[in-house]
């Protein structure tokens, strides 16, 4: 069959309404990087101008060239205190997912459990970790240990409470069809009850990725770098107390920059997981 | 795998519920003295307003309520995968597929997917929806759903299926198909169904038997018997012996209604 003798396809009818929002969703797609973006240069702008303009001192406010260049040239000493700060916050999210997880779903399974433990987990979480940390410092050898403990009691919260309430969620008929089938109580955790509460631990799970970066840098601050190796925040630190304000704002720069990375990486753990199924992931038509 | 029906009177009983009452909280009476007997291939509808118990005596029967007094007795006993029930939600799994929901009953007796899978798919087939096993629920309209349900009741080739208002939330045109549709799946696989309604239209068209019940406190007061013989098709909703019964579970239903008030 020749190229000639194929009917051309029907031109798609598309009326005025539908080109009009056709354009606006073009228009929608490319404001949502380019308008951040834009902002973004022109602060860095303002601040270049102010800073060479009124002559202000580098040891008071750097420029963003000079913050640049100490990126740059600062990046043997930066890049292993990321290392340092990264693995910290790793390590505190992921025994918050462990616990926290662990902790819900003890307190699902026993009412006991909840009645007797939720009001600590609530204390733990309302005390402010500034104020935990000198005591971390002072009853546990291990700078590390008390650093870890530090980012995980703010961490551990929002997926422990999350993760209770999702557990909590499952469907109330859904639940008397597994009471029919004589579901056992590890089939309905895990085919109902855990499902359930995966768009809530999710949730979670994107706060906690960010409260672990805090507690990291709270616990650097408070703790030092006795055996937890110079991380970014012992860096800023430090580089305060020498007016090295140009490694400050790198290292600052930085801390954001690994808080932005975790948010993305939650975010997409969070639509790979739910894409499928769950509201929050599905895009909605018209 | 047509079976026949036997007629009304001379079919093996399935589950038999004598003087059963539910009271809540103490004083409030659900259900009084409530006595019924489902034989195999019966199509029961539970008629009545609302707050007349018959939610109530489905939840019984399902064992997701104990009698406060009176017994429910399965004859042989109650044996795993025995009883099937639609809600009037579609009552899906939404995270798991339309083939894996069917599975449900299957898997929770520890059944694999594979050992079930041909059980799965000629219910999915019955149900008209075997080119959808591999989607999600929210992919599917509500009349859908529903029948996905239906296919996960009826999965487990149960005696007994119950079945809660389950076309009350669907439009009419879609009730109507689906309303058709059940009764070709009943001719087909000969179950007994217990179904609960406040239609009056709907419990004719479906069922052999109608129980009418009245409200405060939940009772039944009378039972019709619709002998037109199954299968029963579109122009059964138009013909003369439809309405003169519809004409006489009205009247029962109006006298539910003026015993309650």
């Amino acid at each position: 069959m020749s190229l000639a003798e194929r009917s051309a396809p029907p031109a798609p009818v598309v009326d005025a309404e539908e080109a009009a929002r056709a354009r606006s969703a073009r228009i929608n797609r490319i404001a949502k990087w380019t308008l951040p973006s834009l902002v973004l240069v022109l602060s860095v702008l303002a601040w270049h101008l102010y800073v060479t303009i009124a002559e202000v001192p580098h040891y008071i406010l750097p420029g963003p060239v000079k913050v640049a260049q100490s990126v740059v040239e600062d990046w043997a000493v930066l890049w292993p205190a990321m290392l340092v700060t990264g693995r910290l916050t790793l390590l505190a999210l992921l025994m918050a997912i462990l616990g926290g997880v662990a902790l819900a779903v003890a307190f699902t399974q026993s009412k006991w459990a909840e009645m007797s433990f939720f009001p600590y987990a609530v204390i733990l979480q309302v005390t402010p970790v500034i104020a935990i940390a000198p005591l971390l410092q002072i009853y546990v050898e291990s700078a590390f240990v008390a650093a870890l403990l530090c980012a995980w009691i703010v961490a551990f919260f929002p997926i422990l409470s999350n993760t209770t309430i999702g557990l909590k969620s499952a469907d109330h008929n859904l639940q008397d069809l597994f009471t029919i089938y004589g579901a056992t109580r590890w089939q309905r955790l895990r085919y109902l009850a855990a499902p359930s509460a995966l768009p809530f631990f999710l949730g979670g799970l994107k706060i906690a990725g960010g409260l672990a970066l805090i507690g990291a840098v709270v616990a650097e601050f408070v703790i030092g770098r006795a055996g937890t190796g110079l991380g970014l925040a012992s860096t800023l630190l430090e580089a305060s107390y020498r007016f090295n304000f140009g490694r400050l704002y790198a290292a600052l720069i930085l801390i954001s920059v690994m808080g932005v990375l975790i948010f993305a990486v939650m975010s997409i753990i969070s639509h790979l997981s739910l894409r499928k199924w769950h509201e929050s992931a599905l895009k909605r038509e018209g | 795998m047509t079976r026949q029906t036997a007629p009304l009177g001379s079919r093996a009983p399935v589950l038999a519920m004598s003087h059963i009452e539910k009271t809540f909280n103490g004083d409030v009476v659900a259900l009084k003295d409530m006595n019924l007997s489902v034989n195999d291939g019966d199509f029961i509808s539970l008629l009545g307003p609302s707050g007349c118990g018959k939610s109530t005596a489905l939840r019984l029967i399902a064992g997701l309520l104990q009698p406060t007094s009176g017994t429910i007795r399965w004859a042989g006993g109650q044996a795993a995968g025995d009883l099937g029930i639609v809600f009037q939600e579609p009552t899906l799994m939404p995270w798991a597929t339309v083939a894996q929901n069917v599975w449900l009953p299957f898997r929770l007796r520890g059944q694999s997917y594979n050992s079930v899978r041909d059980d799965i798919l000629e219910a999915l087939r019955l149900v008209g929806l075997e080119k959808f096993q591999n989607a999600y629920p929210r992919e599917l309209s509500g009349g859908m759903k529903m029948r996905v349900s239906i296919a996960r009741a009826m999965v487990t080739k149960p005696r007994l299926i119950l079945m809660d208002e389950p076309f009350a939330a669907l439009d009419e045109i879609t009730r109507f198909k689906l309303n058709n549709d059940l009764l070709k799946l009943k001719e087909k696989i000969g179950c007994t169904v217990i179904f609960v309604t406040h239609s009056v239209f709907e419990s004719v068209f479906l069922s052999d038997r109608i129980v009418v019940m009245a409200a405060r406190p939940g009772r039944v007061i009378r039972e019709l018997h619709v002998d037109t013989p199954y299968p029963r098709a579109e122009a059964f909703r138009t013909s003369a012996e439809y309405t003169a019964h519809t004409r006489e579970a009205s009247a029962a239903l109006h006298q539910a209604m003026e015993l309650a008030a």
